[in-house]
């Protein structure tokens, strides 16, 4: 893995990285991609099916809810940039200028 | 000390949930300067000791199973009030809004909250050295660490400052550090216990474990708090599996062919006079035979970092944690998670990432996937012979602070406790003696796997193989 390579990882996970770090992390990953590559070779099963035990796709009705605005003070009081009951964020469409 | 014994104190009135707090607050004065196990410490524990002083004093036998006792609690579980770090740059001011479920049910139960615990960033590790507010040091060789990730926790009942502690186990990062710290370290059965209000790392691997004394203390902790809870829809009922049973002695696999994987001698020498000791006493060691098992590590860092890449999206500066201003949106993400992941967390985002993207998903993650399945189908027909399987908790007892620098080294610690992760199976981590390095005697541990939802048989028979053995009331 080259350092172009986890430079564009860190882009579509959304993380800064430095020049320094992405050296490091080409040579970790490189790494562990080298270990983990070692189950390409076990065969077998047609067990193909991804679940993690006997429970799957468990739904229950959407009843009973809590008061309102029971939490919500406290919920916007953990954001970082608030403009009374709202959260507030960054335009995410820029005008072309 | 263990949770039977101080109940048992408690209730005669000889020694006082105020006597016991008062006493683990004064470990902590002394040595939590040195060990970094507690990260908060919470002063309105004084008032929940004189509340169940005041209870016992009044209702006696009667009280609730957990009225007093002391308990450590991991940075990653919510308690409403106070912060919940995960050892977190980015949740450093991070206060919890609500009670975890784990906590509701054992505050209902009576337990006194005496701090929150140091860990590795997110659970990612497995020596307490990748927290961002400092490592942990072992109290038995402060030189050494206390395994992890749960190490706070496991330092703070292995100094004497709490008489049980949660933890959470992704790979291990209950087990190990409780066999790195001389303690029972427990992880149920996938879905045996909430994880509502617990910071997510693999949600498919996640549970909450206790670190404890005594396998009594652990079956205590896990009456109160196991069950049903309609905020985590993967938790169990007594249908989801069929009931195992309890025997008077036990069957065990031993998986022999995998001990070989870098087993320092001792440990290995540990190991086996457990099974002697097991023999002796009228339980049945055989050998058995699990191909797969050597496999988890590899399948464990696909699925792993794959569920983090996903489940650590959510710290985007936005709703809750650091922000860190950009010049738009996108440079918010950029900057924020740049200075409020450290660098394990950045290292498994991206590796989660990369096994996620498309072209690579069918190589990667489906066919660990798939390895995970087989490895349940191989872990289930075993158990139609044996009624446990055993390995060491780990190959070496507690390494040095600094000494794994490579993350690959330091991945490989969790060989044995990853595929009960993987596989769903309950596990636990005994005390097995110890082995002397440097002069010290450091504790080992043995793991034990049960089938699916074996929860009791693993307290039936570790209670048998070591509560009673040892005398430990």
């Amino acid at each position: 893995m080259k350092r172009e390579d986890i430079e564009h990882l860190a882009k579509l996970a959304r993380i800064g990285i430095t020049d320094a770090e992405a050296d490091t992390l080409a040579t970790d990953v490189t790494n562990v991609l080298s270990y983990i590559s070692e189950i390409e070779d076990i065969s077998g099963g047609e067990a193909s099916e991804k679940q993690v035990g006997p429970l799957h796709t468990i739904m229950r009705p959407d009843t009973d809810p809590h008061e309102g605005n029971v939490y919500t003070e406290d919920l916007l009081k953990a954001a970082p940039n608030r403009d009374g009951r709202y959260v507030k964020v960054k335009k995410i469409i820029e005008e072309k200028s | 000390m263990t949770i039977t014994e101080l109940r048992k104190k408690f209730i005669e009135g000889s020694y006082t949930p105020v006597h016991a707090l008062d006493d683990m607050r004064a470990v902590i004065e002394k040595r939590n300067g040195e060990i970094n196990a507690f990260l908060d410490v919470y002063d309105d524990a004084r008032v929940e000791a004189e509340s169940a002083t005041a209870r016992f004093a009044a209702e006696g036998e009667s009280a609730p199973s957990l009225l007093g006792q002391p308990i450590a609690v991991k940075h990653n579980i919510l308690i409403k009030g106070k912060r919940a770090t995960a050892a977190s740059k980015i949740l450093e001011h991070y206060v919890a809004p609500y009670d975890a479920t784990i906590i509701a049910r054992m505050r209902e139960a009576g337990a006194t909250f005496i701090g929150g615990t140091n860990l590795d960033e997110f659970a990612m590790g497995s020596s307490t050295e990748n927290s961002a507010f400092g490592v942990t040091r072992n109290p038995i060789d402060p030189s050494r660490v206390p395994g992890g990730s749960s190490g706070g926790s496991a330092a703070a009942v292995a100094m004497g400052a709490a008489v049980a502690s949660l933890g959470t186990d992704t790979g291990g990062s209950v087990r190990l550090p409780a066999s790195f710290c001389g303690l029972v370290g427990f992880k149920p059965t996938y879905g045996g216990i909430s994880r509502h209000g617990v910071i997510a790392m693999g949600s498919s691997l996640d549970q909450v474990g206790t670190m404890t004394n005594s396998v009594r203390d652990a079956e205590i902790i896990f009456s109160a708090v196991s069950g049903k809870d309609r905020f985590d829809a993967t938790t169990i009922t007594p249908e989801t599996y069929p009931r195992v049973s309890l025997k008077d002695h036990y069957r065990i696999g031993v998986p022999r062919d995998f001990l070989s994987v870098g087993m320092e001698p001792d440990v290995l020498v540990r190991f086996d006079e457990t099974i002697e000791a097991l023999t002796k006493a009228g339980h049945e060691v055989v050998d058995v035979s699990l191909p797969l098992m050597k496999r988890g590590l590899a399948a464990y860092y696909i699925v792993m970092p794959a569920e983090v890449s996903s489940n650590l999206a959510r710290y985007d500066g936005v709703r809750f944690g650091l922000h860190v201003d950009g010049a738009n949106l996108l440079e918010d993400y950029f900057k924020s998670r740049a200075e409020g992941f450290g660098a394990e967390v950045k290292r498994r985002v991206l590796l989660g990432t990369y096994v996620l993207s498309s072209g690579y998903y069918d190589a990667y993650y489906g066919k660990a996937e798939q390895v995970r399945r087989m490895m349940r189908d191989e872990m289930n027909t075993v158990f139609k012979d044996v009624d446990l399987v055993m390995t060491p908790t780990s190959a070496a007892p507690a390494f040095k602070i600094g000494e794994k620098s490579d993350p690959l080294s330091m991945y490989l610690a969790d060989i044995f406790t990853v595929s009960a992760n993987l596989t769903g199976a309950p596990a636990i981590s005994i005390p097995a003696g110890t082995v002397e390095r440097e002069g010290i005697q450091l504790p080992v541990g043995v793991q034990y796997i049960a089938p699916h939802a074996g929860d009791e048989r693993l307290f039936d028979f570790g209670k048998k193989a070591y509560d009673h053995a040892l005398g430990i009331g």
